[in-house]
């Protein structure tokens, strides 16, 4: 008698047919009526249904009600649907679900012995388990034991899985088997295996030894898969390692040779593509051969021949001939060909330019940006197509083009060349106008072939392109005009009109201003000799000027540059009532800055106004300090212009502000522009330390005769001038005084530290981290940060560059103060964060062996 | 090498993901995100060509599917082009005039060709013929789904 209630109740419907055939007599009724939910949905089923969903939540209900269908078929180890559910797990999860409940189901897939579940198995794991998943080390075995299965299809999936996503355990415990596949002579498995081991080597970079027999007669197969993949095991290991560099020198003769006959070859079936022979392998070939004639002479030899081959023969109708065509020219650049080949790749890439398919010329012009230092002369025949493409309508061409361009201007071509980019600003997207307005600024100072070219260049930016252009290039500018006495009357007036056109533009606005303020009287009396002078009253320029003062476009700085204009004219103009009038309104202005002017002009009005003359008067000469461009202000603090104002009152009153200077200037962090920039340096200090903060913000030197940045030193409280620039500028003078010391060294990465005592506060030490990397790969978007305890003060600069170059190449620098008034020890904590090979890396340490003279 | 291959539609639904480093799920959400939203932005005329962060993206649309590839910044762009080219032709082969419908029902295919002729962000094999015996002899292994018995009724 059948006891129905035994008889596992499971799901209703339909009983198993196959059950009945794998079960003995006795159990044959119970498995007939055994009660069975329905099998699990088939994939396509899943996707038809899924598919069909209006909204979100509707997918997401199907979704959330089929994972708890396939929850309870995995814990109930369930082999025969496993394939199916995993494969719908995987469906799912590509549309956005969590999925990781299915890895451990993959593993069991990949175990199993059906082809079908290791094929769904093995997807699953490259999708599922990556290295960072605690399971991913599970698979190991599996893979092992399928790396020598007797059917390939399955040797093929475990090298597949294991190539594309091993982690470095994994690739230890597997490379072994992976040598020895590399050299079966079964072409399948042994082009998997070359991949293979390159994925090992780059996971495990001393393994690389160990494949190196196995590489022997990689080159003499005739198998196409394996010859590709070889060479990119070749490439691989001897990107990595200069030994494997040099042993492998040898094959050049031989890559020649494939490479050769693969384009002397006829048609090819199995490999053509638009009557090329495999061009996937001609561009790996000469990508190896580029790696290895680099600095060697007799490869860069070897392969001339070919070289001009290639570049002459090869079809360019389509774009893979073009491909080639685009490798071989890079593969000429780098080694040490002759010149006419070197010209015969320029002019591939000048041809190119002229192509009709976008992709072309975009490669083109990235080409020449990276030749253009190297053979100059070359890409300037090339250089009024290249102009044409700054009107080309795909953006990121115009990028390219515009690029090159600046980097093609020179002494011969500046005033052609500055037209057409001076058009191109005009015409260009918002997002190009301040890079050009830039690089425009800094070929025109470069290159200016006259003072009023440069000034008229100046103001073509400045009107078209005003708004765009980088707040520090106004003081620049301000210099470079008054570098240009005879220009002084042509400029002011210029300006003044183009005030009348346009007032929006704020930097236009401010250098306009500061121009009338100084040069008001020229305006007024109609001197300009460049020009048709224009005739213009006293009371029209103050109006302008009020203008701006109250205009709602006007910036704050703007307001302040007016205002101090309008004070400059009260000894250049004769309607001095109606000026004092206007300080003294703003002298209860709202804006603190502009009634801080105004109070203290006014002041000069009635307390001072025996100084006001000699106080306003024209500005001398300025000399820059650093011939940078408009990118690299150079400030000085409270510097003092070398005339004008009585000697005597300067000394008192510059050193305790500069003190004071000093300590804000370690209060902000990276920012080194001082505390007060955006005031007119039109006052030098005279009595009252409140006049000081008028000064400031534009590159002044120290003293009557020009000081170059790098003799800054002792007299200068001019704090700020030393350490702008990255190198560490006390270099020579205190460095024997302090030894340097490692602070870090870990994992190739070392940090050390030189010191210098800033002069004259021997309260702030100078400390300079020279970071150097003895690994094999670059450190990139490498960031050092620094902290200091409470009764320290800590500023650090801009770092020299954020990639430290492989193998001590070169050195990242970055200066850091610290300010020590307590005269504690120093100590510090550092964090360095910095991506190798791929991964991020991060670490904290302390640095405590501060030698003692830098804090005592 | 080649970091990632994308491909989704125009309205941005995924069919395709093959990351050739390890990313966590969260960044390549992002980074899907970003990919869509750049490519999706695109004239249609531009060049096929882009930066991202220190990657160059080579994009090319068939049909309604945009193809998607990243590769490092020494690599050949216009062979990643043709790289792409040559996997829309694989599928070409073995779907039969393939469309995005057969992608979406037939994902897993979909991702053993690819695996037949990309691996580890190398090209592994050069020869369309090549690609496609190897598919079709796996195919052939692959053993009836036995689950098939337990569709059939019992009684009736």
């Amino acid at each position: 008698m059948i006891n129905f209630d035994s008889v596992r109740r499971r799901e209703p419907v339909r009983a198993s047919f196959t059950n009945l055939w794998d079960i003995d007599d006795s159990s044959y009724f119970l498995a007939s009526l055994r009660l069975r939910m329905p099998a699990p949905i088939r994939l396509r089923e899943l996707i038809r249904t899924i598919r069909t969903a209006r909204t979100q939540a509707e997918e997401r209900e199907m979704i959330q009600k089929e994972c708890a269908a396939i929850r309870s078929s995995f814990r109930e180890e369930d082999n025969t649907y496993r394939c199916r559910n995993v494969a719908k797990l995987l469906y799912m999860h590509m549309l956005g679900y969590p999925a990781h409940f299915g890895q451990l189901e993959c593993l069991k897939l990949i175990a199993s012995q059906k082809f079908t579940d290791k094929r769904i198995g093995y997807l699953g794991a490259m999708l599922l388990l990556d290295e960072r998943q605690d399971v991913h080390l599970l698979m190991t075995n599996c893979i092992k034991n399928d790396l020598n299965h007797s059917t390939q299809y399955v040797q093929g999936l475990a090298l597949c899985t294991l190539g594309c996503m091993g982690s470095s355990e994994m690739c230890r415990d597997l490379a072994g088997e992976v040598e020895k596949l590399l050299k079966t002579s079964n072409s399948y498995l042994r082009k998997k295996a070359a991949l293979c081991a390159v994925h090992v080597i780059r996971k495990v970079p001393e393994l690389m030894e160990m494949f190196l027999p196995a590489t022997k007669n990689l080159l003499s197969e005739k198998n196409h898969g394996v010859l590709h993949t070889s060479v990119v095991l070749l490439t691989e290991m001897c990107e990595r390692s200069p030994d494997m560099l040099a042993h492998f020198r040898k094959l050049v003769p031989q890559l020649v040779r494939i490479l050769k006959n693969l384009i002397m070859s006829g048609y090819s079936p199995e490999h053509d593509v638009s009557g090329i022979s495999d061009p996937f392998l001609q561009v790996r070939i000469l990508r190896l051969l580029r790696i290895l004639g680099k600095s060697d002479d007799d490869s860069s030899e070897a392969m001339n021949d070919i070289l001009a081959q290639v570049a002459t023969n090869t079809e360019t109708s389509k774009n893979v001939g073009n491909a080639i065509l685009y490798e071989t020219v890079l593969t000429i650049m780098d080694i040490k060909s002759e010149s006419g080949l070197r010209v015969l790749a320029i002019n591939i890439l000048g041809r190119f330019l002229l192509n009709n398919d976008k992709n072309i010329r975009y490669v083109a012009l990235t080409s020449l940006l990276k030749t253009v230092q190297t053979d100059h002369n070359a890409v300037q025949r090339h250089r009024s197509t290249i102009v044409d493409c700054l009107k080309d309508l795909d953006v990121s061409i115009k990028r390219r083009a515009m690029e090159l361009s600046f980097a093609l201007v020179n002494g011969n071509n500046i005033r052609g060349m500055m037209k057409e980019l001076l058009y191109f600003l005009d015409s260009c997207d918002p997002e190009f106008k301040a890079d050009c307005a830039s690089g425009v600024f800094l070929a025109a100072e470069k290159y200016a072939p006259s003072k009023r070219w440069h000034i008229d260049t100046i103001m073509r930016v400045l009107t078209t392109a005003g708004s765009y252009v980088r707040d520090d290039s106004v003081p620049n500018l301000i210099q470079l005009i008054t570098n240009s006495v005879e220009m002084h009357a042509y400029t002011v007036q210029r300006l003044y009109k183009a005030l009348l056109d346009d007032i929006s533009q704020q930097p236009l606005v401010q250098v306009a201003s500061w121009c009338i303020g100084e040069y008001g009287d020229l305006l007024v009396s109609g001197q300009c000799e460049e020009e048709e002078p224009i005739q213009v009253t006293e009371d029209e320029v103050l109006d302008v000027l009020e203008g701006l003062l109250v205009s709602n476009l006007s910036t704050p700085v703007t307001r302040g540059y007016s205002l101090t204009a309008i004070m400059k004219l009260s000894t250049r103009f004769s309607s001095v009532n109606r000026i004092k009038k206007v300080v003294s309104i703003y002298g209860s202005s709202i804006d603190v800055e502009l009634q801080q002017r105004a109070v203290e002009y006014n002041a000069l009005f009635k307390k001072y106004d025996h100084m006001r003359p000699a106080l306003l008067e024209r500005m001398p000469i300025m000399e820059k300090s650093a011939s940078n461009g408009p990118t690299e202000i150079v400030q000085t603090n409270g510097e003092t212009e070398p005339s004008v104002v009585e000697p005597k009152h300067l000394p008192p009153v510059t050193q305790p502000v500069n003190q004071a200077n000093d300590l804000l200037d370690l209060l902000g962090g990276n920012d080194v522009v001082p505390v007060i920039q955006n005031t007119m340096p039109t006052k030098p200090a005279s009595a009252g330390g409140e006049l000081l903060d008028l000064l400031g913000d534009l590159s002044l030197s120290g003293g009557p005769a020009p000081a170059p940045a790098s003799s800054v030193p002792t007299s200068q409280p001019s704090f700020l001038m030393d350490g702008l620039s990255s190198q560490p500028l006390f270099n020579d003078i205190a460095a024997a005084a302090i030894p340097p010391m490692t602070a870090y060294n870990k994992n190739g990465l070392k940090i050390d530290f030189t010191f210098e005592r800033a002069n004259p506060n021997p309260n702030i030490a100078v400390i300079t981290i020279h970071a150097s990397n003895s690994t094999e790969a670059d450190m990139t978007d490498f960031v050092f940060q620094a902290a200091v305890p409470k009764t320290f003060q800590l500023q650090l600069l801009s770092p020299s560059s954020n990639v430290v170059p492989a193998l001590n190449q070169g050195t990242v620098t970055q200066v850091i103060r610290v300010l020590n008034p307590q005269k504690q020890q120093l100590r510090m904590r550092i964090k360095l964060t910095y991506t190798l090979k791929g991964s991020p890396v991060q670490d904290l340490a302390e640095v405590n062996n501060f030698p003692p003279q830098s804090w005592q | 090498m080649m970091r990632f291959l994308l491909l989704f539609s125009r309205q941005g639904k995924l069919r395709l993901q093959k990351w050739f480093t390890p990313i966590s799920e969260r960044e390549k959400k992002k980074i899907i995100r970003d990919m869509t939203t750049m490519v999706l932005a695109r004239q249609p005329r531009s060049c096929n060509f882009l930066h991202w962060k220190d990657l160059k993206i080579i994009y090319k649309r068939y049909a309604s599917l945009f193809f998607c590839l990243a590769i490092e910044n020494q690599e050949n762009e216009l062979i990643a082009l043709e790289v792409i080219h040559r996997y829309v032709e694989l599928l070409d082969k073995y779907f039969g005039n393939v469309c995005e419908l057969d992608i979406i029902f037939n994902f897993e295919k979909a991702y053993f060709i690819l695996d037949e002729f990309l691996m580890g962000g190398e090209i592994q094999e050069t020869s369309k013929q090549m690609v496609n015996r190897s598919i079709e002899a796996s195919d052939m292994l692959q053993e009836d789904d036995s689950s098939e018995w337990f569709e059939v009724e019992l009684f009736g």
